[in-house]
């Protein structure tokens, strides 16, 4: 491959692979069994669309990915770009981007919640996703082994069927590095996000593994999803432990050092998290479900929360098209829809071109279950208020309004 | 009088001089900044309303978000781009990033390198020396 028998793209890849490889500390690589790119055109930009297309045009035994692999949310739903005041341009960069990683052999599965919906990894195997909520929960739930790996890493593993072994593919590098001791556990997925928010924050980078003691019940998928994702986010945490509860950490001791620092979490604190972008704002414009896509028991919940009601302000429920179709089918969409709701399907808010949204939209103020969307909305110009889903349907249903 | 210089334990890129735009906060493209205006736009970042353009970012640890990995390639086409980035702590992502684009980044120091470098002083960065260094010029 490096020296280009095997094709220019084969060729590029191993050559990414080492240079990020060398400057991680990797020795070796590892061979994956599944790739996953993050690639929506605001990210990729024209520049890399046209990166991509060059590598389309290659033949194809020299162009097709060597092992499964799938891919993070759009940057928009074509059935409701007009919804979203999407531009021509952001449409048609996103048809070129799809065309491109079709001809490379990629499948478009067009989600961040492949964990739930498509292949869960197995314990042990290793994997190249490039999902930051992806990846903490393989590693995390399901005990597989992944590094964060951006679009062109991910893209990488994909023409090589390897990747560089350093972080989460050692076994040394996943025991905990911080201890944090619950005194409370939460029942909503905003509290469980929030959690996240602040677990993140005390471990404040990749290479800290932080376990939790003192959780009262297994949380479901739903709660691990959203608590992995703020995690993530807030933090760049790729693993987390929870004693007696996620795979490697049946015994704590297995994966927690003596002599680690403790911390002390509790229902004040998330409280106080959830409160700080609460204050802010009295009224939102736009309520939206999203950050991680939601799953079909989301969908389920949200649904019933809407029956026999009207949203005054634009509701966003965003999820894979995997979920959709049986949403769809379950009638769940339609119960939505009735409610005046929009389901989208294979996107991501915040990766669709956020900042044109809210500017064509008159979109400011937003309010939403999730902890990781508060994190990144910030940045795009919106204020965010992370509520339960419940009183995000009610402020949605009170024409804004927050209620006390 | 001697410069002051610092090592990094990691490097990749070219030598680069420029001002430095200095604070002890994270960096991640996606969600810290208007990369069309070229300025930091996360309210709550040290550096909210600052223009990064052509500057040496000196910023504490990579944030959450895998975008970065993609973004600096395409700030980098569109020349509103920052000069390097040299931080305490990366991610993967952040060397993902600046391994595609070609982009100047060193990291890891004996020091905290947010507490080492004066805002706003002209540095210079390089990696390609045999030890990659920032000193102050």
């Amino acid at each position: 491959m490096r020296a280009g028998q095997a094709g220019p793209l084969r060729q590029w890849a191993i050559e990414h692979q080492i240079k990020v490889g060398d400057y991680l500390g990797a020795e070796d690589f590892v061979p994956v069994g599944q790739a996953h790119i993050m690639a929506d055109t605001e990210s990729l930009g024209l520049a890399g669309v046209e990166w991509l297309e060059r590598w389309a045009a290659l033949p194809r035994e020299q162009r097709l990915v060597r092992i499964p692999t799938i891919t993070d949310p759009r940057g928009t739903d074509f059935a409701a770009a007009e919804r979203l005041k999407h531009q021509q341009w952001m449409l048609d960069l996103e048809r070129r981007a799809i065309a491109a990683f079709e001809a490379l052999g990629v499948l478009m599965t067009d989600t961040c919640i492949n964990y739930q919906t498509i292949m869960p990894p197995v314990r042990g195997e290793h994997c190249a996703y490039g999902d930051t909520g992806v990846v903490i929960y393989a590693n995390s739930v399901c005990g597989a082994r992944s590094n964060f790996e951006g679009g062109p890493s991910a893209l990488s593993a994909a023409m090589t069927g390897r990747t560089p072994r350093y972080g989460y593919h050692l076994e040394r590098r996943r025991l905990a590095t911080l201890l944090v001791e619950l005194s409370w556990t939460p029942r909503e997925l905003n509290d469980w996000g929030a959690l996240g928010g602040i677990v993140g924050r005390l471990a404040g980078d990749y290479w800290q593994v932080p376990a939790l003691t003192g959780i009262d019940h297994v949380p479901s998928s739903d709660e691990m999803k959203h608590f992995g994702a703020a995690l993530a986010s807030y933090g760049s945490v790729a693993l987390f432990h929870m004693a007696g509860i996620t795979p490697e950490a049946l015994r704590i001791e297995d994966v927690v050092p003596a002599g680690l620092p403790k911390h002390v979490v509790g229902e004040s604190d998330v409280r106080a998290f959830r409160k700080r972008y609460r204050d802010m704002i009295g009224a939102v414009d736009v309520v939206v479900f999203a950050a991680p896509q939601l799953s079909l028991m989301e969908m389920q919940t949200l649904a019933a929360m809407l029956d026999g009601r009207r949203a005054g302000v634009p509701l966003f429920a965003v999820t894979s098209p995997q979920v959709k179709a049986d949403a769809d089918r379950m009638g769940l969409t339609a119960r939505i829809e009735a409610a005046g709701g929009t389901v989208l399907s294979g996107m991501c808010f915040y990766q669709s071109y956020a900042r044109e949204m809210a500017e064509a939209n008159g979109w400011r103020r937003l309010a939403t279950n999730s902890a990781k969307l508060t994190n990144i909305l910030g940045g795009y110009g919106y204020q965010p208020a992370l509520l339960s889903m419940q009183a995000c349907v009610a402020a949605a249903c009170a024409g804004g309004k927050l209620g006390p | 009088m001697t410069a002051a210089i610092f090592y990094a334990a990691a490097a990749m890129g070219r030598k680069v001089q420029a001002p430095a735009l200095v604070a002890s906060d994270g960096f991640s493209a996606r969600y810290d900044l208007d990369r069309v205006r070229g300025v930091f736009s996360r309210p709550e970042h040290k550096l909210a309303g600052e223009s990064y353009r052509g500057r040496v970012l000196v910023l504490d640890a990579a944030k959450g978000g895998v975008a970065t990995a993609w973004m600096l390639y395409e700030m980098q086409a569109r020349g509103i781009v920052p000069a390097a980035l040299v931080l305490n702590r990366v991610n993967p992502i952040m060397v993902q990033g600046a391994a595609l684009a070609d982009f100047t980044m060193i990291s890891s120091f004996d020091v905290d390198i947010t507490k080492a470098i004066p805002a706003g002083a002209l540095v210079e960065v390089d990696p390609s020396a045999e030890r990659p260094f920032i000193r102050v010029l």
